[in-house]
């Protein structure tokens, strides 16, 4: 009878270690697998954060992220906190994203800067709020509207934030075509938004197209030598696809590597989303902030183009610098959206595309900046 | 305090090195598209 009621009591193990906050996690995770499955939000990533959430928590699996020698374990210590992860994605997004409309109209790189200023305003935000500073940089950079850049910086100075931030900063990059319009709209009048611009004419040589992340790598990480795997990795993705001769190449970059690690991405960061540590009020500040950061980029970027439009004399569409977030390429969409709205005739998508990939540069070099900064002052 | 002074250094050299750096790229891609312009013959000869 004993013996029996001993293995009894093993069996029934898992249920006795189940926590409360455990079951509110199991549900969370639940819910991004709705999201995922149903909702189709994000499927590529909420669902393996969603499954990874569901298996981290369950009681005895040695499926979290924390547990050591756990194969998530595995993935999240040499995936993650030694930001690998990121970087490969990095290659991949270089492998698909076209610069040419950009380098020929190059002007709309600026807008790229614009679209970076609520990282900054979100910084003094989390400051005041009473995070600490990796913590503040990390929370920050949601603003990049680019979900690789701030598990990057996040894996680097705030890893306790880790999985609130990935989630934030993907979940408004698919979130960008709400939040941005009303912004948009009240920012300008109808004859601004109305304003036509003439369709892509220009073009950039193949020439300039294979040599421009070449210059702009190496520029670029001369300037800011802390954002060199990002940028790096980024602009060797896209030199990849721009030569034209490794066809194979740039194909697993786009698609299985990028795939794959996302997979794996996904399910680290969700398993690392235990109870203990995210049931807490900073997550929600996490959220909210992140929130603000991208409302106060598009904010910036469209007061910048109101500035463009008035110096160009009415001929730069002051919407495109809402498209200076590197949201890519969903804020170009909405820019695109918004101008026909006003006008049936504009067509702005090819500017929108520009400046959008100036922002992805721009939000590099914004964390790069940071992370700069905060690897001397940490030394110090 | 200090963190208001940490965050103002920030974003001063944050956004500086960001515009600053995009201005520069402004300025080489015009320098590239001078030296290696655009020409209809590589459209054509890419359809042929």
């Amino acid at each position: 009878m004993n013996m029996f009621s001993t293995a009894f009591s093993a069996l029934m193990q898992g249920f006795a270690a189940l926590s409360w906050q455990s079951v509110v996690m199991i549900l969370i995770g639940c819910v991004l697998l709705y999201l995922g499955t149903a909702r189709k939000i994000e499927p590529i990533l909420l669902i393996p954060i969603g499954f990874g959430i569901v298996l981290g928590n369950l009681p005895l699996a040695g499926l979290a992220a924390s547990d050591q020698g756990g194969i998530i374990n595995i993935l999240y210590k040499s995936g993650v906190l030694t930001e690998l992860f990121p970087c490969l994605l990095f290659i991949g997004l270089g492998a698909m994203i076209d610069f040419g409309p950009m380098l020929a109209n190059p002007v709309v790189l600026i807008f790229g800067a614009a679209g970076q200023f609520g990282i900054f305003i979100t910084l003094l935000l989390a400051l005041a709020l009473g995070f600490g500073r990796g913590q503040a940089v990390s929370i920050a950079i949601i603003g990049a509207c680019d979900g690789p850049t701030a598990i990057y910086v996040a894996s680097k100075f705030a890893v306790e934030l880790l999985p609130a931030i990935s989630i934030a900063a993907y979940s408004y990059m698919s979130l960008v075509p709400i939040i941005q319009p009303p912004i948009m709209r009240a920012l300008t009048t109808k004859k601004e938004r109305a304003t036509l611009m003439p369709p892509g004419e220009k073009k950039a040589s193949k020439t300039v197209k294979i040599l421009f992340p070449l210059v702009a790598g190496i520029v670029t990480i001369l300037i800011a030598p802390m954002g060199a795997p990002l940028m790096g990795m980024l602009m060797l993705g896209n030199f990849m696809r721009e030569s034209g001769v490794v066809g194979r190449l740039v194909d697993v970059s786009q698609n299985t590597l990028t795939n794959m690690v996302t997979l794996f991405l996904g399910l680290s960061i969700g398993a690392s989303m235990l109870g203990g540590n995210f049931l807490k009020w900073q997550t929600i500040a996490v959220f909210a902030l992140g929130l603000l950061a991208i409302a106060f980029d598009t904010v910036a970027g469209v007061l910048l183009g109101k500035l463009m439009y008035v110096v160009s004399k009415h001929k730069i569409n002051p919407l495109l610098g809402a498209a200076g977030t590197s949201a890519f390429p969903m804020s170009a969409r909405v820019v695109q959206k918004e101008g026909q709205k006003a006008n049936p005739r504009s067509f702005l998508l090819f500017h929108a595309v520009g400046a959008n990939t100036g922002g992805q540069i721009g939000s590099v070099m914004a964390a790069a900046a940071m992370l700069a900064i905060m690897s001397k002052l940490l030394i110090k | 305090m200090k963190d208001l002074s940490f965050g103002l250094t920030m974003t001063f050299w944050g956004m500086g090195v960001t515009l600053f750096t995009l201005g520069l790229l402004i300025l080489i891609i015009h320098l590239m598209n001078r030296l290696y312009p655009f020409k209809k013959e590589n459209e054509d000869d890419k359809k042929e």
